[in-house]
């Protein structure tokens, strides 16, 4: 069994196959992860390149680890946006990345579409690390590895997913991967933050909180993200968390045991009261170091020979 | 349909186990920092069947641990398909300890070399000795096993194969003719 | 073939709407029409043989007419130029185009009108009719110099590549063209909804994760538009329409009797928004590619004359200029030379009749904008098309006339080709010749 493509786009083109093959590879390599010497020779004489429009430290840092923990060799490619002239740019820095001979290209870009473009134009493998609002496949596979440590099994599970889900890469992947799995997924946040036809994806939409939040078991917060959501999608962020913030009392009407996580930052007391977000901080650890785990699994199965 | 030769049948292989849990204890002068390692995943049931043949004789328990191998392969970068990874489970520290691989067959040799690559980045065992249950030849590289359960010359394509109860099958080796790889 | 004063193309199916429809022959001297009719006789020939096109088994149709193309010279003849863009034209069958004012510097006063009459003249291709801005520097602020315009030969005004946003400043247009009797053409999308915006806004767009242009963006304007005209009494054209909203507002003006004319693109009656899948570039252009349901109303549109033209909206970019991400490719692909199969597949479809069809391509757009094209009637220039209706060909954007190859049609098999092309009494394209042997 193995993944048979040369880039990890997103989720949407796999099957719930390689969606189980990639978390029960990365149970294998949080076991490295665990040792004393977290290393492997997997990737040895392998070059990673981390090649990231948008900065992202956590995503960028958690890539690099994982190449090194496979033995890779690991270049970070950061271009800033004044240097780079829009559109031609990304193909040809691209190519000059693929003359030094490297194996794997993880790209993080502000456009949707651009890892599909990049993928399509080098022989290296591509692995999306987020483009624009289109997906985020390795957020999306270690929030569901995280969860099937706690939960178990997907089938039946209830999730319901809250905030900004228009502008949401994280939301996308994750609801595709979810869905796949057979999972219950609901969308709960303020109409114009729903995007058009996302009940076309299996997903159930609510516009108030507490009804989406009866009984589901997990509960996945969007971060509002204020630099980069355009004008007139909600009134002022006192309103937003009037309604939308997850409080100990909607917490309440979740189940018992119902697991809450947030992909980070947290902007405390807007999309998460303050109390609910310090026993929130486990979890978001665990999210971290399963976030290299996965991503070990993703660049060891995509790294065969071409 | 592969033919398939006997070479050793249930009785032989349980003879032979028992002689290497004999053999282990007779050079290890007991099971004092001993431990087996066996590799996946032929080698971790043979692992477990000599810890229970020591324990009937020694009335002593020796640490187990299982070591897949994957990641230390050298021919990963040729492979298209990536294989498989199985879990390695070794609930001990193996630094200062003699430790003993356990496989089913030994033929090239690249296996072990694996093994023991993955063993060092483990921990620094005290020796580190090999235990097989078929050594059908032809290596490639400078390895050699302490214990062997039978030596079996064979032909470089032919393909031998360790059939083990626990995984559904009447214990047996054989060489498989003609079949494919 | 050598060019001689007297041409005839014989033993074809003419179809000249409303006047032929059936087996017959042209005779054309000194670039006019002379003759339409069965076995017409020849008459002698002063300089030369009298040159013989044979029909058998084709269409012979007026040369087109594409009330929508974009020529990029002055300014952007990397792209395209009046040359290339003629030549384009007049390989899929159109003899006259009219060119949008968006050139750099803007169709907003004279000498850019003569200058691209000239380049059309010294081309010698298809015949171009400049359409000029409706505002300076098409800002949406000030009014052009219209009165100058129509004089250096403009037949329409337009801002095309944006609407004019501010409805003081179009209803002031709507009148002031009155006085010139130019039709006013608007491309209808409201910024302020669309801004940011790639492709249609729907379930595409939300799995795509990219911003989407509703179509209430379009809509909003075209109601604004007709509300404008009905003030105003202006002779409005509404340029590439794409949503089921927008045919049933035209539908519904015009049967109050609104001097309305609209025009539909063939791409957005041959494909929706699931040709972006894969974030694929010469599938973006504005209005964007709509939904299954848009293409129904686009064809009832068509059929039941709410929709009175077919034009191309042709927009040439370079090669490199769309090898980009999605979001940043502009907007806009070819269309010259894959108009005519496109159309001829509504009649496969049993959408329109073949004549209609023909129509839309000719005299429907010549009434629009009231140019003396787009027919065989006796006296007429001869602009003629010769066309198979049953060759199939794969469309292959290396072998454009067009400088540019952005199209969303590469590799589709179509039915329906272009032989002849005669414009003006001269055989200008004929399919399968030499490249050198086109222009003369």
């Amino acid at each position: 069994m193995s993944l048979k493509r040369k880039d990890l786009i997103g989720i949407a083109p796999l099957d719930p196959d390689e969606i189980r093959l990639i978390l029960e590879t990365a149970d294998s390599f949080k076991e490295v992860s665990g040792r004393e010497i977290k290393k492997v020779p997997a990737l040895r004489g392998k070059t990673v390149v981390n090649f990231f429009f948008e900065p992202s430290t956590r995503t960028r840092t958690s890539f690099e680890l994982a190449a090194k923990r496979l033995s890779a060799d690991v270049i970070n490619f950061s271009p800033s946006a004044s240097s780079v002239v829009k559109g031609e740019t990304l193909l040809d820095t691209a190519r000059n990345i693929e003359a030094m001979q490297a194996d794997i290209i993880v790209l993080r870009h502000q456009a949707a579409g651009a890892a599909e473009t990049l993928a399509r134009g080098v022989r290296a493998s591509v692995i999306n690390a987020g483009d624009g609002w289109h997906e985020h496949p390795t957020q999306a596979l270690l929030d569901l590895f995280t969860l099937r440590e706690k939960k178990r099994e997907f089938n039946g599970l209830r999730v319901a997913i809250v905030g900004d889900l228009a502008h949401s890469r994280v939301a996308r992947s994750n609801i595709y991967a979810l869905t796949k799995l057979g999972a219950e997924v609901r969308a709960a946040g303020p109409p114009t933050m729903i995007p058009y036809g996302l009940d076309k994806l299996g997903v159930r939409i609510f516009y108030k909180l507490e009804e989406a939040l009866r009984g589901v078991d997990v509960i996945m917060m969007l971060r509002l993200q204020l630099e980069r959501q355009g004008r007139a999608l909600f009134p002022t962020i006192r309103e937003y968390s009037n309604l939308y913030s997850l409080t100990a009392d909607r917490l309440k009407l979740a189940d018992s045991q119902a697991l809450v996580m947030h992909p980070g930052p947290i902007n405390r007391g807007v999309e998460i009261a303050p109390d609910v977000a310090d026993s929130l901080s486990s979890v978001i650890l665990d999210q971290a170091a399963n976030g290299v785990a996965v991503r070990m699994a993703v660049l060891y199965l995509l790294s065969g020979a071409s | 349909m592969p033919k398939e030769k006997l070479i050793m049948d249930a009785s032989e292989v349980s003879r032979a186990l028992t002689r290497i849990a004999h053999e282990i204890l007779e050079r290890n002068k007991g099971t004092q920092e001993l431990a087996l390692v066996g590799i996946r995943t032929g080698g971790v049931h043979l692992a477990h069947r000599l810890a229970r043949r020591i324990q009937t004789i020694e009335r002593a328990q020796v640490p187990i641990g299982e070591l897949d191998i994957t990641l230390y392969r050298d021919d990963l970068a040729l492979r298209k398909d990536q294989p498989v990874l199985r879990k390695t489970t070794i609930p001990f520290n193996i630094s200062d300890l003699r430790i003993v691989l356990v496989d089913d067959v030994l033929c090239t040799g690249r296996t072990i070399r694996a093994a023991m690559d993955g063993l060092m980045d483990l921990g620094r065992p005290a020796e580190i000795q090999l235990a097989v249950l078929v050594d059908r030849g032809h290596r490639q590289l400078p390895i050699k096993a302490n214990y062997i359960g039978k030596n079996i010359p064979t032909a470089r394509d032919e393909i031998v194969h360790v059939y083990l109860e626990e995984e559904g099958e009447e214990d047996r080796v054989v060489i498989l003719n003609g079949g494919e790889s | 073939m050598n060019q001689s004063t007297i041409v005839v193309i014989r033993g074809g199916h003419v179809i000249d709407p409303g006047r032929v429809n059936g087996p017959a022959d042209v005779l054309i001297e000194d670039g006019k029409i002379v003759a339409v009719g069965r076995d017409l006789a020849v008459p002698a020939c002063r300089g030369g043989v009298p040159t013989i096109i044979d029909a058998t088994g084709k269409l012979v149709l007026p040369g087109f007419v594409d009330l929508h193309v974009h020529l990029r010279e002055p300014g952007y003849e990397y792209k395209e130029t009046v040359k290339t863009g003629t030549a384009s034209a007049v390989a899929g069958g159109f003899t006259s185009v009219c060119c949008m004012p968006n050139t750099n510097p803007i169709n907003d006063n004279q000498a850019v009108t003569e200058f691209i009459r000239d380049q059309a003249r010294a081309a010698g291709q298809a015949t171009v009719f400049p359409i000029g801005a409706i505002t300076k520097g098409s800002e949406g602020k000030e009014l052009a110099e219209i009165g100058e315009l129509r004089d250096a030969g403009c037949v329409a005004i337009s801002d095309d590549g944006r609407p004019v946003m501010n409805s003081h400043v179009m209803r002031r247009a709507m009148e002031y063209a009155l006085a010139f009797d130019l039709p006013v053409v608007d491309h209808c999308e409201d910024l302020y909804l669309s801004e940011g915006g790639c492709m249609n806004e729907g379930v595409v767009s939300t799995q795509l994760g990219l911003p989407g242009i509703p179509a209430a963006a379009e809509e909003v304007m075209v109601a604004r538009d007709l509300a404008l005209a009905e003030l105003t009494g202006a002779r409005l054209h509404l340029a590439h329409l794409s949503t089921a909203g927008s045919v049933r507002l035209v539908r519904d003006a015009k049967a109050r009797g609104l001097r309305v004319t609209a025009e539909a693109c063939p791409h957005h009656f041959a494909l929706t928004e699931e040709a972006v899948r894969g974030f694929n570039t010469h599938a973006k252009m504005n209005p964007p590619l709509r939904t299954w349901s848009d293409v129904q109303a686009l064809k009832d549109g068509l059929r039941d004359g709410t929709i009175d033209a077919i034009a191309t909206d042709h927009a040439p970019h370079a090669v490199q200029d769309k090898q980009c991400e999605f979001v940043d490719a502009p907007f806009g692909v070819v269309g010259l030379e894959t108009a005519l199969p496109l159309t001829l597949a509504l009649v496969d479809e049993g959408i329109l009749p073949l004549e209609a069809a023909v129509a839309k391509l000719t005299s429907e757009p010549a009434r629009a904008f009231r140019l003396s094209k787009g027919s065989l009637a006796l006296g007429a220039d001869a602009d003629v098309v010769v066309v198979d209706p049953q060759e199939t060909w794969a469309v292959d954007p290396e072998q454009f006339f067009s400088k540019s190859r952005n199209t969303p049609f590469a590799g589709w098999k179509m039915k329906g080709r272009v032989r002849v092309t005669v414009m003006g009494g001269r055989v200008l394209y004929e399919a399968g010749a030499a490249r050198a042997r086109i222009s003369p």
